[in-house]
Parts: C-alpha cells; structure tokens; sequence
C-alpha cells in the first residue's frame, strides 16, 4: 500500500458510480483477502478477511442455520464494500443497514498503522469507516453478527398497488409483521405510481428441491441501449400486467428474492456503449409521499422512464455511519440510459425535489451530484473527514469533498 | 469407529492455486489436511479459512525448507510416519524475472532450485513411502512455460521442464503399481504471482477454474493435465514450430 500515488480500495466494482475509481491514481485489488478466519456456529459471529463476498458468507452460514442479516441486491459484493457504502436491503425497517451487524473492522491506514474499531471500541473511527467510502483507510478483516435462520426459504407475497397512497399504507401494515418489503414502481404508466409490493419472512418448511440456478448471460455491448422509451413502455406493461397475474403468496428460495439480477451476468451491458445513471434519494417520511409524486411527475414529463425503479420506506432509525445513506423516509431508486445532457437535466430537476424535501443522495450510486448537495445531505461531513486517510483518494472523494 | 478420512498434504500451501484446491477438497467432505509453507503465519491464515469451510476436516500447518535436502528429506519422513497418504501436491514455485536472472547468477539459481530442484527432491521424497504402500496420488504442478524454451522465461521454462522430465520418468517407474503420478501445466492464471502480468494487460484463467480442472485431474489419475485445456492444443503447436519460425516469434 505504500506508493507515491494515491489510491482507494477496490472489489468487485459492483458500485454504480465513481466510489471506487480513481483514474489518477492506483486500485489496491482487495479480492484476494477472501479468506475466512472464525465462525462460530453457537453464536453466530463470523470474522472473515474484507475481500470475502457476501454470497460466500450465505452458501457457508445459511446451511448451518445463520444468515446476513442485511444484504443489498447482489450477493457478488465484497464485505469491505458492503461496510464502506453501509448497504441496506430490503429488511432495512426491521434490522438497519449493513454497518448495524458489523462488531468490528480492521482498518489498514497508508501510515503503516492498523485501527481495530467497533461499536464499543473507538467509536468514532467505526462510525467514520461504516459509510466511510473507503476514505479512512483500507478495510482488511471485518467480525458480523449474522442471524439466525431455519433455511433458505422465504414465504413472499405479492401485491399490486394502484398508487402511492396504496404504497404507504401497505409499507405501514407490513413494516411490523413481514422482515423484508420492497416494491417496484412502474414509472411509466398513467403519470407514475402503480406498482408491485413485495414483503417476505424466513420460512421454516423444510427440505425442498432448490431450483437449478441457470446463468444467463448479455454476451456483447449492443451498440446502442436496449433499454429506450418504446422498450420500456412495453417492459413495464408487460411486467406489471404478468405479475399482477402472478400475484400472492408463494414459497421462494432466497436467492431469486435477494438477488434477481445476479444470474443475469453482464446485466449491465443492455445499456450499451454509453452505460446508465442509477440515482437513488431518501426523502423524510413527512414529505415522502409529495417528493416521490413529484420526482414520477418529471420523470413522465422528461419521456424517459426506469426499468429498475425500486420504493420502499425505510425504518425509523438513526444511521451507523457519519456518511451513511439510510436515514427515516422513504428511498426511491431508479436507472436511465445515461444519454447525455438530457438525462443530466433530469436529475438536476430531480435534485431540486430531494433538496427541497431535505433528503439525500446514495453516493455509492452516484456519478455526478452537486458538491453542495451531498453537503446539504450529510451534516456530519465536516467531523468526517478529520478521520480521512491522507493517502487515499477517489474519483468521489476529489469530486465532493475537494481531494 | 469414525469415517475414514482423505488424507491430503500440500507443499506450498500458500500458493493461490493450491489454496484453491483446498478448498475444493474440503468442501466434498471432511479431510485429513498437511499444509506446509515456509510462512507459519501465511499458512494459519489459510487454515483458519479451511477450518471455517469445513470444521469437520482435521488441517495441520508445518513450516519447512523447501531447498535443503536433508530438512525435505526429514519432513517427509515424519510426515508419512503418522499413515499412508492419498494425495500429495507440490504446488509451490515462484515467477523469477528473466532479465535479472540474466544478469545475476545468484537470481537465477535460486530460480532454478525453487521452481525444479525443489519440488522433484520433494517429490522423489515422498516416491519411495508412497511405492512401498502401493497407494496415493503424487501430483506435481509444472507449467506450460516447461513445454518450450522461450527468451522472455527460459529459466523458470528450463526448470519446470526439468520438472516434467522427472515426472515422466517418475511415471515410468511407478506404472503398474498403485500409485499415481500427475503433472500439471497450468497456463498464465491470475494469482498473486502473475499480478504484474495482469497489469501488462495479460489474460489470465481464473484461478478458481484452474483448481477445479487439478482437482478433477488428480481424482481420474491423468498423467498430464494442461489448465485450462486449452493449453494442450497451444502448446501443441508452440512446440512442434519449426526453429525457423519460431526464432522470429517474440514471445
């Protein structure tokens, strides 16, 4: 790690903006330090090296009836990733973000020192690194409490809402009785708004055939986006309409519910060439409903739409992390075919919405927000970056926060 | 009385590629595993993440010298002491630079011990036990770079092919009887030890796919196993250019 240039921690490059790049200077590959250290099957305490993935974590610990208690939407993420960007799932309003389970991380810093932190040991560096985009040193080993499970079964349910209004009040009722909830938004259709929630809980109904997960895979980047307006008016009918049908209660193994994309390899080259944004805010529940209609109202006036819109409330609790993106309210993530100038408008518009309803943007997903709104999103900036590695920069860290 | 278990030993156990064998082995079920490095605390390390795989499985770290005979000779004795081995795999090596080798006697000495004296005293260590119980697999990991001399790695080439001529005639020796002897070339993989390459802008075959094409060549007894497969056919061709041709190649 000692080099004349600046560098920044690197894993499975799964974030969708600038986190972890740095085109001046150097990636230190932590996939290597994928090893494990201890588990203990009693307690559930599991430390491993920062380059393991959390998928090796699920196909290791759920067989012996524990399970991560947090995990984002692919499983092909590292453990320092998952702690540096404090991820969040779908079991958010229940058990908090990823930085709620760890109970210690090694941090490396480029002086040559090593920081142990946790919850109850310097709990300042632990709640600077938790979030801490990497910037405060290199994670190299990390303990997680995982939580305790029957298998890998979920008992899910499915249902259609024709509105916002019918979103809030099936997040409400779901929020204290089911561990997981989630929805997709159709961004399209009628200004915005109809969609499917999906809430599940671990199910103990014993053995049961896995099914046979068959990788598909995008084998080229087609030369331009193959999601585009005329694509997505018939994706998102055609989505909403099957599932609709589809609709109610079904037993699902957990790796289709967690990570539906993940057995799609290369999923992201549909976009083509040019790639895509994704652009994920959280807004206070008080003004959520207004701020999310708003934000649907200039996505069906800018004729663009999302394929992957996803809503869902998060829990009433206070974040781990100085930086850390969860915080009460309601989360509303989208993509867009990055075309340019026209879709930079969008967001500016976009960002308007967020600022006003005082919420914020993920940085781990983003690419290109105004510096003075990810100031305006995260107050604890300033005591943040006393603990910052002077060593370590990224293409984030010199676009929001100057080097 | 419990169930009998695979008993495995690794010399070079921190080589990325043999960790991955490990792993391999021990996620069939539990094994009787002998790590042996130079590094003590590198080694743990990999023991400690087998022992999380499977807690079942029994995995014990020894330290060694890997270039003085006397010291290979008295480990391996010890070693086989405790029972019969199944598996053995002498997977250690390292990737000198050839330039300095050129230059500087000593580098390229060391190189040639390291990557061809060594493995074949190791390998000739644990012939005779394995002989005289008429059972185990003996797998040794070459490379495609032992297959022909090449300007740009003729000294870590020259002793994998010192390697490989020990193993045929190893094989000679031992065919007929119980015990098994595999080479392995594997091709450019994406190790710590190729790190530089990949960032010369190499391919190089995903080291979990390479573990997993050893593992299965040991298991069926091949006598030779390029991976990834591949190989077999290119260095078919590499090896039978005709000088002429091959002179003006700069590879």
């Amino acid at each position: 790690m000692k080099s004349s240039q600046l560098g920044i921690a690197y894993g499975m490059g799964r974030s969708y903006g600038d986190v972890c790049l740095n085109p001046d200077g150097v990636l230190w590959n932590a996939t290597g330090l994928d090893r494990f250290i201890s588990f203990d099957e009693v307690t559930g305490l599991l430390a491993c090296e920062a380059g393991v993935l959390l998928g090796d974590i699920q196909r290791l610990a759920i067989p012996r009836g524990w399970i991560l208690p947090v995990t984002p939407g692919t499983q092909i993420v590292t453990v320092g990733g998952a702690i540096a960007n404090d991820v969040h799932g779908k079991s958010h309003h229940v058990l908090g973000s990823f930085g709620n389970h760890v109970k210690k991380i090694t941090l490396a810093r480029t002086d040559g020192t090593l920081i142990e932190c946790g919850p109850a040991m310097l709990p300042d560096w632990f709640s600077a690194t938790v979030g801490g985009l990497g910037l405060t040193g290199v994670i190299t080993e990390a303990e997680i409490q995982l939580r305790r499970v029957a298998g890998p079964w979920l008992d899910t349910e499915t249902v259609p809402y024709a509105n916002l209004d019918e979103f809030f009040a099936l997040s409400e009722a779901s929020e204290s009785a089911w561990e997981h909830t989630v929805s997709w938004i159709d961004c399209i259709s009628g200004g915005g708004g109809r969609g499917l929630f999906m809430r599940g809980n671990p199910a103990d109904v014993g053995p049961r055939t896995v099914p046979q997960g068959h990788n598909l895979i995008v084998p080229f980047v087609p030369p331009i986006s193959l999601v585009n307006r005329l694509s997505l008016r018939l994706f998102n009918m055609a989505y909403f309409n099957f599932k609709k049908w589809q609709s109610g209660r079904a037993i699902v193994h957990y790796e289709p519910f967690f990570y539906p994309l993940d057995n799609i390899l290369e999923w992201n080259r549909i976009y083509g060439p040019k790639g895509f944004f994704q652009y994920q805010s959280v807004v206070p529940r008080a003004l959520g409903r207004d701020a999310v209609q708003a934000m649907l109202g200039e996505i069906a006036r800018s004729g663009d739409g999302s394929f992957l819109a996803v809503l869902k409330t998060f829990g009433n609790r206070q974040p781990v992390g100085m930086l850390s993106f969860p915080q009460p309210g309601v989360t509303l993530a989208l993509d867009f075919p990055n075309q340019g100038g026209r879709t930079l408008k969008l967001f500016e518009r976009l960002d308007a919405i967020v600022r006003e309803a005082g919420g914020r943007i993920y940085p781990a997903k983003d690419a290109r927000m105004p510096r003075e709104l990810f100031e305006a999103g995260y107050p604890l900036l300033n005591e943040f970056l006393k603990y910052r590695d002077p060593g370590i920069s990224s293409a984030l860290s010199r676009r929001l926060m100057g080097y | 009385m419990p169930d009998y278990q695979k008993r495995i030993v690794i010399l070079g156990a921190t080589s990325a590629i043999a960790e991955h064998c490990a792993r391999l082995w021990v996620k069939d079920g539990a094994v009787d595993l002998t790590l042996v490095s130079r590094d003590l605390g590198r080694t743990e390390r990999v023991a400690a993440d087998l022992r999380v795989r499977s807690p079942q499985s029994v995995v014990l770290v020894l330290e060694a010298n890997f270039v003085d005979p006397p010291a290979i000779s008295q480990l391996v004795d010890e070693i086989v002491a405790v029972g019969a081995v199944d598996t053995v795999l002498i997977a250690h090596g390292s990737l000198p630079d050839q330039a300095v080798c050129q230059q500087d006697l000593t580098a390229c000495h060391d190189a040639l011990t390291v990557n061809g004296i060594s493995p074949v005293l190791f390998a000739e260590a644990f012939a005779g036990p394995m002989q005289k119980a008429n059972h185990g697999t003996l797998a040794i990991i070459g490379s495609v770079a032992g297959d022909r001399g090449r300007k740009s790695n003729y000294v870590y080439g020259a002793a994998k092919g010192l390697v490989a001529r020990y193993a045929q005639g190893l094989q000679h020796r031992l065919a007929g009887t119980g015990v098994k002897v595999v080479l392995i070339k594997p091709g450019p993989t994406n190790t710590p030890m190729t790190a530089h390459l990949k960032q010369q802008g190499a391919r190089l075959a995903n080291v979990e796919d390479v573990a997993r094409l050893i593992v299965k060549g040991i298991n069926q007894g091949k006598p030779v196993v390029y991976a990834p497969g591949k190989w077999a056919l290119i260095m078919m061709v590499i090896r039978h250019l005709p000088r002429v041709v091959f002179n003006r190649m700069d590879i």
